[in-house]
This record gives C-alpha cells, sequence and structure tokens, in this order.
C-alpha cells in the first residue's frame, strides 16, 4: 500500500478522487485529536476539515472531511475510523451526491483604479462585501468549492492582503425514498 | 457511602474481578496506593514500569483475562508506553491506570507531568482522562469492557491527583447503557449469507489450508476449531500468535507459517487454492512478497475487527464475527471439501522431505541452541507455559517446543519487544501459579529487563530462564551474516559479561551454567526440582547457528530457504 506524505490544510484545486466523509463524533475533549492523527498515523490525506456541533445538541459534533481516495483505499479509511470509541455514525457522500459549500473570505488592498473592477468581480461572482475601508475591501462567497476556486483565480488579479477558506460542509442529496424514510 | 476518588478507583477494580496489580507507586498516584492497603487485590512491585506493563500482557495471555498495571504520572507513565503498543499490536486485553498532576496543574509543564493520553492515543484501544471522582467507577468499568470485547486491546485510565483525592458518592454502571459509549458497537449478528457463501467455496474446494491466527485463541475457539478441522479434514497452519490454539502433536498440524516458518505450513498456503483465515492478519512476516502470497488461493476471512478485511489481501468473503460463532455455523451446515486425498499426499510429501531440523548435537562446538529448546521441552512438566523474548530464541522456542493448549505460549508478535520474555513470564506465573513457566531468552533481551528477577523472588514467583547466551544479538547478525556479506555491526556482547550466574544470585535466584551437553541435562534437571525460587540458567550457545526455514525480508514465500542439510548439493 503506498502512504505519501500526509498533509493537512485546504488547497485551492479539488482533489482528483476526493470523497466526503461526514462523521458524527462524541463533543469530547481531544477527539480531534484522535482523528487527525489517526489520518496522520495511517497515511490518509485530509484536503479540509470543518468541525462543529451538530444537529444533535451539545453531545455530538459533526466533522466533515475532503479526504483522498487516492492515499488509501476509502474502505480502509472509513473501517479505521469506526474503530475509533468517540466516533458514533460515518456516512461517506459521493462526489455526485454531495451538496457541498463552502466560505471564502478575502481581504483584498485597493486603490481608486482597482476598487470598481473588484466590484464587478464581487458582482458576478455571487460574493458579498462585508467590509470597507480606504485602502481595503473584505469580501466573502459562500458557494460550492468550484465557485471559490473561481473566485480566487479572479483575485489574483489583485492584491491579495489574506484570504481563508474554511473547507467544504456537505449533505447528502436525498432520493425520493430517503426522504420518504424520515419520520415527520 | 461517601469514597475517595482513590478508594473508588481500588473498589471499581475489585468490581471487575481483578486479582492482581502489577504496579510502581510514585507521587501522582499516591493517594490510589493507599487504600490498596485494604484491599483484597494483590499489588506486585514491579522494579521498572515497563516490567508492570509486560507483567500484565503475560498474565492475560497465561490467563485469558485482562491485565492491569498501575503507575505513576510523567516517567512512570512513558516508562510503559513500550508494553502498551506491545499490548495493542498483540490485541492483548490491559487496563493501566496512570497517575496525572493535579487538574489544575495539567498543562503547566508541572513536576513529572505528561500529556499521556495524548501520547498513547495511537497505541490504546481507547483511553481516558478522568475529570471527576464521580466519574471514576465509569471509566473503570468502560475501560475493562473496551479491552476485553471486540477485537481486545489495551485502554488507559489517567487519573489526576486531585480527582483521586476528592469525595464521590459511591455508585457503580448496572448496565452496558450507563456506560454512555454511543460510537462502540464491538459485536454483531453473524451474516448468514456471508456463512453460506463461505460453505459454497469450502465445499468446492480441492486445496484448503486454515490460516490460524491469535484471534482463534482470544475467542477461545480451540474446542470448536479442533470439531472442525477433524470434521472436514482441512489442514492447519498456527501462526506465531496461535501457537497452542490446535495442538502441535495433532496430524492435521503443519505448524507455524511465515518468515521462519515450517516448510510444509508456508507452502500449504502458497499451493493452497481456499485460505480460511481465523482471526489472522495478513502480517507481512506471514505473507513476505504480498503479490506473490497464495496466488492461487480464494480467500475467507473470519475476523471480530473489520477494518482487517482487505487491508492487505482482497477476501472472496469476509465474515466480521468471532472465530467459535463462524465455526460453529460452518459445522451446523456441515461444510466440508469433497476429498481432500490428494492434497494431502501432497503435503505429506513436503513435510516428509523438509521437516525441522538442525545439525547433530555435538561437544566438538558450544551447544545447539536448537537442541536446548528440545531438552528443555522433552523434560518439562505437561502444560508447561513457555514465554520468550524477540529473536533467534523466540523462533526456535515457537518451532521446536511442543503447544498444546492454549494459554501456554506467551510472546511479543507484533511488536517484537526484546526483554518482553522474563517480566511477560513473572506475569503469567502470577497468573497461573499451578504451572511450570520457561523463559526461553536470549542474552541480549536478558539484559533489558533481567532486573524484574528481583520482584519474582520478593514477591515468591518461582519462573525459570534459559539464555541461550551466544554472545550477540542473534538475530541482527544472522542478517548481518546472509544479507551484509557478514560485516558485524554493532552485534557482539560477549559471553561473560556479564556474569549470568553471578547476577541470578545476586537478584536471589538459582543461577547453573552449561557449557557442554551434560552440564545441559544437569542443569535442566536441577531447575526443575527448584520450585521456591526463581531459576536462571546460562547455556553457552554456537553464535553461528541461525534460523531456518527462512523467507528473506520482502521475498515471495516460494523462495523458502530450507537449512543447509536439506539443500541439494
Amino acid at each position: 500500500m503506498n502512504s505519501p506524505e500526509p498533509f493537512l490544510g485546504a488547497t485551492s484545486h479539488s482533489p482528483v478522487r476526493h470523497h466526503i466523509l461526514s462523521v458524527l463524533v462524541e463533543n469530547k475533549a481531544g477527539v480531534l485529536a484522535r482523528v487527525a492523527g489517526l489520518f496522520a498515523r495511517r497515511g490518509f490525506n485530509i484536503y479540509s476539515l470543518a468541525v462543529a456541533p451538530a444537529e444533535t445538541k451539545a453531545r455530538f459534533s459533526r466533522i466533515t472531511i475532503v479526504v483522498d481516495a487516492e492515499s488509501a483505499p476509502l474502505e480502509q479509511i472509513v473501517e479505521q475510523l469506526d474503530k475509533l470509541v468517540n466516533v458514533v455514525a460515518i456516512s461517506d457522500i459521493a462526489p455526485k451526491d454531495a451538496l457541498e459549500r463552502e466560505l471564502l473570505l478575502a481581504t483584498i488592498k485597493t486603490n481608486v483604479d482597482s476598487r470598481t473592477s473588484l466590484l464587478d468581480v464581487v458582482g458576478s461572482s455571487g460574493a458579498a462585501i462585508v467590509d470597507v475601508d480606504a485602502g481595503s475591501v473584505t469580501l466573502m462567497l459562500a458557494g460550492t468549492p468550484a465557485a471559490c476556486d473561481e473566485l480566487e483565480r479572479e483575485l489574483e488579479n489583485y492584491t491579495t492582503v489574506e484570504l481563508h477558506r474554511t473547507g467544504r460542509v456537505a449533505l447528502p442529496r436525498l432520493g425520493k425514498a430517503a426522504l420518504a424514510a424520515v419520520p415527520d | 457511602m461517601q469514597l475517595t476518588g482513590a478508594q473508588a478507583l481500588i473498589k471499581s477494580l475489585e468490581m471487575e474481578g481483578v486479582e492482581v496489580i502489577f504496579g510502581l507507586p510514585g507521587g501522582a498516584i499516591l493517594p490510589v496506593y493507599d487504600p490498596l492497603i485494604d484491599s483484597s487485590i494483590r499489588h506486585i512491585l514491579v522494579r521498572h514500569e515497563q516490567g508492570a506493563g509486560h507483567m500484565a500482557e503475560g498474565y492475560a495471555l497465561a490467563t485469558g483475562r485482562p491485565g492491569v498495571a498501575m503507575v505513576t504520572s510523567g516517567p512512570g507513565a512513558t516508562n510503559i508506553v513500550t508494553p502498551i503498543g506491545n499490548a495493542h499490536m498483540d490485541s492483548t486485553p490491559l487496563v493501566v491506570i496512570t497517575g496525572q498532576v493535579s487538574s489544575a496543574a495539567i498543562g503547566t509543564d508541572a513536576f513529572q507531568e505528561c500529556d499521556i493520553t495524548g501520547i498513547t492515543m495511537g497505541i490504546t484501544k481507547h483511553n481516558f482522562l478522568v475529570k471527576s471522582a464521580h466519574e471514576i467507577p465509569r471509566a473503570v468499568a468502560a475501560a475493562f469492557h473496551i479491552a476485553t470485547t471486540g477485537r481486545p486491546g489495551p485502554v488507559l485510565v489517567d487519573i489526576p491527583k486531585d480527582i483521586a483525592q476528592s469525595m464521590m458518592e459511591w455508585w457503580y454502571p448496572a448496565s452496558l447503557d450507563e456506560l454512555d459509549l454511543p460510537g462502540y458497537h464491538p459485536v454483531v449478528d453473524l451474516d448468514a449469507d456471508r456463512v453460506s457463501h463461505a460453505v459454497e467455496l469450502i465445499r468446492a474446494a480441492e486445496r484448503p489450508v486454515l490460516y490460524v491466527g491469535g484471534g482463534t485463541l482470544k475467542s477461545h475457539a480451540s474446542p470448536q476449531l479442533l470439531a472442525f478441522a477433524e470434521r472436514t479434514g482441512i489442514p492447519v497452519v498456527t501462526t506465531l500468535m496461535a501457537r497452542g490454539a490446535f495442538p502441535d502433536s495433532h496430524p492435521q498440524h503443519l505448524g507455524m507459517p511465515g518468515m521462519h516458518g515450517m516448510y510444509s505450513a508456508v507452502t500449504a498456503i502458497q499451493k493452497s487454492d481456499l485460505l480460511i483465515s481465523l482471526g489472522a492478519r495478513f502480517d507481512d512476516r506471514v505473507t513476505g512478497k504480498i503479490p506473490a502470497f497464495a496466488p492461487n488461493a480464494k480467500v475467507i476471512h473470519v475476523d471480530i475487527d473489520k477494518a482487517e478485511f482487505n487491508k492487505v489481501r482482497r477476501a472472496d468473503v469476509a465474515i466480521r464475527s468471532n472465530v467459535a460463532a463462524v465455526l460453529e455455523a460452518w459445522d451446523a451446515l456441515e461444510a466440508s471439501p469433497q476429498n481432500l486425498e490428494v492434497w494431502w499426499k501432497e503435503i505429506d510429501a513436503w513435510r516428509e522431505a523438509y521437516p525441522l531440523v538442525y545439525d547433530e548435537p555435538t561437544d566438538d562446538t558450544l551447544l545447539r541452541p536448537q537442541f536446548v529448546v528440545e531438552s528443555i521441552a522433552k523434560a518439562a512438566a505437561p502444560g508447561t507455559i513457555v514465554a520468550s523474548g524477540v529473536g533467534q530464541h523466540q523462533m526456535w522456542a515457537s518451532q521446536f517446543w511442543k503447544f498444546e493448549e492454549p494459554g501456554t505460549w506467551v510472546n511479543s508478535g507484533g511488536a517484537g519487544t526484546m526483554g518482553f520474555g522474563v517480566p511477560a513470564a513473572i506475569g503469567a506465573k502470577a497468573g497461573r501459579p499451578d504451572r511450570v513457566v520457561w523463559c526461553i531468552d536470549g542474552d541480549g533481551c536478558f539484559q533489558m529487563t533481567a532486573q524484574e528477577l528481583v520482584t519474582a523472588r520478593a514477591e515468591g514467583i518461582p519462573i525459570k530462564v534459559a539464555i541461550l547466551n551466544n554472545a550477540y544479538l542473534g538475530m541482527v547478525r544472522q542478517w548481518q551474516e546472509m544479507f551484509y556479506d557478514e560485516r558485524y555491526s554493532e552485534v557482539y556482547l560477549s559471553p561473560d559479561l556479564p556474569d549470568y550466574v553471578k547476577w541470578a544470585e545476586a537478584m536471589g535466584c538459582v543461577g547453573l551454567r552449561a557449557t557442554n551437553i551434560e552440564e545441559m541435562h544437569t542443569a535442566i534437571a536441577t531447575a526443575n526440582t527448584i520450585n521456591d525460587v526463581p531459576v536462571v540458567i546460562d547455556f553457552r550457545t554456537d553464535s553461528s547457528e541461525k534460523v531456518f526455514p527462512m523467507v528473506a525480508a520482502g521475498a515471495s514465500n516460494d523462495d523458502i530457504m530450507v537449512h543447509p542439510l536439506q539443500r541439494e548439493s
């Protein structure tokens, strides 16, 4: 089995064979370290990772992990994750069934000339202005990872002071049958 | 009833049926050692925390019950990291209690502070940092539940000093629900479809092999294995972790597979058309070069841990279960191959051509280590438990001792931890005082943990230690001879330094030495008459002896090297 150097952090390029794992974990100290440590020691690559309390109140959190299924068979990643005692449930969302969204925040240095064209980019990309001052504009885009990639490319024409992306979160696209199975 | 956290901890251990704790006190665990005085639990005071961990492992391997070790924070905790890692590799049920600095001091680099839950995250099945005295019973009950169910393993419970000192109202979890483990589901129902799919493969097989791993011992499936094997006539191999799961004296037993396995066991796997893996994990020491491993075999993979499926070798049928339940289900369905006569004829030819051999014992050389092991085995009482360290002596012990029942082979498999033997033998003897316990050790291994013989003498645990003293780190020497042009780098130890007899005597043991065949027999006979104190025998063995058969690392099992005596001129 190949075990390339694991690395952390979002990239502007989508992995070739990425999968999205939505992992429900107990909301306890150290659980994120257990998950991240597992990926590191088994040589699984993480493309992005987002954590927040889950819909089921304070007891659980949801970790959305975009994994590179080239680094290891997806089955191995899922089964090893499932062995962590604090992991309660794992759903594997295939890319074609995923409703993915990501938030991009960027502060761009502007002058009189660039400001107008930047506002055009904001308008056409569906981004929004978050903050403006004399020398800079801070904008945000909540969109698909592809839309964030596209905006990031457009911003290469400007002087970026700082740019952050959250990493994606995702829900599965429900079929009729799956929806019918959910009680009202 | 109001108790201190420390009292609650000891009471919780009593509730779990703990009869012995291997440990060593220190600052952060001090409060827990006070109520221990009033407890029915026996405490064995070790001389180094690594010894406590390996003793707990030896206890667990010999008894089938979880081993318990208790140490203090900081260096006490880090000293037991190796046994924890060893138990994790070999799926040995272990509960390790560590003291921690007081809650308020955590994160301040306090005296003897270390993040032991962080350090052991990757080498425990799970671990807990207890945050209130009220949580102690739950943490202990959960630790035993996790350590002993599903695929067993080590669980660590870290208890800050102030938590041990604070008061709690005594309670104990009455049910699994109260353990609050929403993500832990070790047991599943047997998948009937997969069971019957496997039956089809078994019925169609012409060259099947039962590839028996440590999981068979862990699930106490030896009786079911014997019944299934005898009913079907399928040949059996037992891995290093499964020695004793099937009697070595049984005619269907081909012995151990792998790097130093029996020729017939290795070759039967290679030529098989169906590999029935029972609690084994296709370890690299068994498979050799993976693409060349059993290339024509379909695989039925039975394991309680589904992460083992398709990790190394793709399974045609994967059944998540303990081994015993699957064998019973197959017996109920009368799964059996049609006719194995041709297969057995081939296997018998391999067995006849390539039995285990070694050069004839002679007094012209130092002792043949294989002959020493065979001679100890021959003179040993039935049911003797054998522990070993790691290296050549371990392989010779596994090859030349005849294991007849579960719990009689105590060794470090996956981790390959040198120094495992002496403390593990002590733990085994503490758990099975009715049995004779021999430790077959190497001189390199012995020097790593020998100080625990002081523990053995002080606690009245009379084990017998056979040092196969070839004055070398023998396995490394063997590789340097075979694969590094006989360039011996940092492997010579000296036969006389230390003086093992004097050292044994200084530790309150009987020390004996044997340099020729007569002295060897005398020393073994003398050791067998001594049952009140530990005995150490310094057997002077020939350093040129190598372990055969051998499959070189990364080579195909087809390229197995037999003993020079068996090679065609």
